[in-house]
């Protein structure tokens, strides 16, 4: 019997051994799972889970936080996660808020940030670092597109309406960059603002051609019901998070039509992005969110890396990051000189699958883009 | 211009409307229990997903506003036996625990049965559509529904209060809570009677307001404090003083939003018009209860004492 046991011990150390030459890889992922905005969080980890159980890959360890949309939450999280935890690796964080509380300090530790979403401006350009990567998108993209969008499809005239916080400012600057006709009225509401009937009254009477609004989360669902309530026939383009996949189910057929510009779409066609939007709905039983294909793309962006270099030499697994050599749910994946995505942004129309509201791409509008900030960026 | 003002007026009128089934409840609550309660919100949540939920499941919107009515009311009173019963001779540093506990039970609750993702909820189909205001604009049929609904809600109110014998006991325990309970009434009962109504008519807003705006967990909380705001400025446990503190947010907020950027572009170029203009009606509602409260310090219809 006690030989029997020993025989389990060796082999048992022999198997440790084995696994221990390819060097395993600790991520701290700090996301949104309770409170409002629950959702998005939870997208980004189904999608990032969803990747780390089909690689399946022993040397990758994963420890999930929920950072209730709470900047100081955050902050206490990351610092428990670098110091007790020992993560090499931190990613997760949904809100660009609480993405200044926390990586700066964590890249400044020497670990990397892999962002599934956030990706503010000011760690884009100067404030950029060799251990922070966006693998979505940097946050004035979807709104560059819409603007880029409205001038090739001949609009005129924009009415454009943002919540009056940093983001929303960023979000009216992105689109003005890219936008050449004029703006009519440039409206900004409170945040968290529930009720549009002032604002859409003012699109009514304006005389501008279209509208565009950035309003994310339960102000966009709020939005564009009243909207479509209110008789008002001005078209309507936004970035995608109003017409997202968790979203649209709650807006009902008040979406159905509204153009939106992301740089991912369930109908991408590539294989691996087929395989990604069947395997996700066998999973969890729900169409994948922009949010999910995000948390997709960046576990396989880490597998990939893994697989080329080992974790102890920071360099040469930064080199593997950058190289991104992955099969990305949005085809090509080529990161820029600031390790911001350089990519192609589509336009999106909101249509009707059976019973179920989703988007389809209507076209392309603009191609290997990059970003305002990329060259104030010295890396 | 006209049609544009006018419509903006009903806007105000509407948003009045909504505000005062919110704070009536809360109202009547503190005035007679002398309780604050946080966790008044919550039922709003409560009552706009029991009828987003009943109306997606049954497909017709006025079961969904009966059982947000039901279902805000015996959340309410279930709150107000199990808990809120325990806090009326604590202090109200504690009552603001208790009931913030609350929020944070109810938001988490509400997530757990109902998921993450906001729920859908619509407007019935004979409330679609719009109708044409003198002068030219359209204005949703459902807004002005809103409107009518509310104004008889308020209308029932007051009779409640002024003339029914449950009226007139809440009266009687607003003005007095140890006489009341000496005559002979069931001061236990009449509590959770009072708490169960506020509830009710917070979930009827909660069902109102979802089919507008966006059914998910946490859409209470930013209703609250206007409903708070509400209060302080009719003068709290004022039913009355409710109806016009809610007018006179929903009038100040909606021609804010729509005036002040306006007025601001004559004298400044428009993108700091727009900015300041925006920043300055986001603050109007406060600087309104700051004036009220310094020349009225218990409120518009206050008792002072």
């Amino acid at each position: 019997m006690k030989g029997f046991k020993t025989t389990i011990a060796a082999a048992a150390a022999l198997l440790a051994a084995g696994a221990a030459q390819a060097e395993p890889v600790k991520v701290g992922m700090i996301t949104t799972l309770s409170g409002g905005g629950a959702g998005l969080g939870i997208d980004a980890r189904d999608g990032f889970m969803l990747a780390v159980k089909q690689a399946n890959n022993p040397d990758l360890e994963v420890v999930i936080e929920d950072d209730q949309r709470k900047p100081d939450v955050a902050v206490q999280l990351a610092d428990k996660m670098i110091q007790q935890e020992k993560v090499d690796v931190l990613t997760g964080i949904i809100w660009s808020n609480l993405a200044m509380a926390v990586v700066p300090s964590a890249v400044a530790q020497d670990k990397i940030y892999l962002s599934v979403n956030a990706a503010p401006s000011q760690l884009a350009g100067r404030g950029c670092n060799k251990n922070y990567f966006a693998v979505s998108y940097q946050n004035d993209n979807l709104h560059e597109a819409a603007g880029g969008y409205a001038s090739s499809a001949g609009y005129k005239k924009a009415f454009i309406l943002a919540p009056n916080y940093p983001a929303g400012k960023d979000s009216l600057t992105g689109f003005k960059r890219f936008f050449f006709g004029d703006i009519t009225d440039e409206v900004y509401t409170k945040l968290g603002q529930t009720d549009y009937a002032a604002e859409i009254a003012q699109i009514r009477a304006s005389d501008a051609d279209h509208v565009f609004f950035f309003l994310p989360g339960g102000m966009g669902i709020a939005f564009m019901k009243q909207y479509a309530q209110s008789g008002v026939d001005k078209p309507l383009i936004g970035p995608a998070f109003s017409m997202d996949q968790g979203i649209l189910g709650a807006v009902g057929d008040a979406a159905l039509g509204v153009k939106n510009t992301s740089n991912w779409s369930k109908d991408i066609d590539n294989p691996t992005n087929k395989a990604f939007v069947e395997s996700f709905q066998a999973e969890y039983d729900r169409l994948p969110s922009l949010y999910a294909s995000f948390g997709f793309d960046t576990a396989n962006l880490l597998l990939s890396a893994m697989d080329k270099a080992s974790i102890s030499d920071k360099d040469a697994f930064r080199a593997a990051i950058r190289a991104a050599d992955f099969d990305s749910v949005r085809g090509k994946f080529i990161f820029g000189p600031n390790q911001h995505p350089v990519q192609d942004l589509y336009v999106r129309e909101v249509v009707k699958e059976g019973d179920i509201l989703t988007n389809k791409i209507v076209g392309t509008a603009l191609t290997d883009h990059s970003d305002a900030y990329a060259s104030e960026c010295s890396m | 211009m006209f049609s544009l003002f006018l419509e903006q007026l009903l806007n105000g009128l509407q948003s009045g409307v909504m505000l005062f089934l919110m704070a009536s409840g809360l109202t009547l609550v503190f005035g007679v229990m002398g309780l604050i309660n946080l966790a008044h919100g919550s039922l709003y949540m409560v009552g706009a997903f029991a009828c987003a939920a009943v109306a997606a499941w049954t497909g017709s919107f006025w079961l969904g506003l009966v059982a947000s009515l039901m279902a805000a009311a015996i959340a309410g009173a279930l709150v107000e036996m199990l808990i809120i019963r325990r806090l009326y001779n604590r202090d109200h540093l504690d009552q603001v625990l208790a009931t913030f506990a609350l929020i944070l039970i109810f938001s988490e609750g509400t997530r757990w049965i109902f998921g993450s993702f906001p729920l859908f909820l619509s407007v019935p189909d004979f409330l679609t559509g719009t109708v044409i205001l003198p002068g030219g604009s359209q204005y949703p049929i459902f807004r002005l529904a809103i409107i009518v609904a509310g104004l008889l809600v308020a209308a029932g109110l007051f009779l409640l209060i002024g003339k029914t014998r449950l009226g007139i006991r809440i009266r009687a325990g607003e003005a007095d809570r140890g006489m009341i309970a000496a005559l002979g009434v069931d001061i236990d009962r009449l509590y959770t009677i009072v708490f169960a109504l506020g509830a009710a008519l917070a979930g009827l807003a909660g069902a109102f307001v979802g089919t507008t705006q966006s059914v998910q967990v946490g859409m209470g909380e930013p209703v609250l404090i206007l409903a708070f705001v509400v209060i302080v400025i009719g003068g709290i446990g004022s039913i009355k003083g409710a109806l016009v503190g809610s007018l006179l947010v929903g009038f100040t907020d909606t021609m804010g939003r729509f005036l002040l950027p306006h007025a601001f572009a004559t004298f400044l170029d428009p993108s700091s018009a727009t900015a300041i203009g925006s920043a300055l009606a986001s603050m109007l509602i406060y600087i309104v209860m700051a004036l009220v409260l310094f020349l009225r310090p218990s409120g518009l219809f206050g008792a002072t004492s």
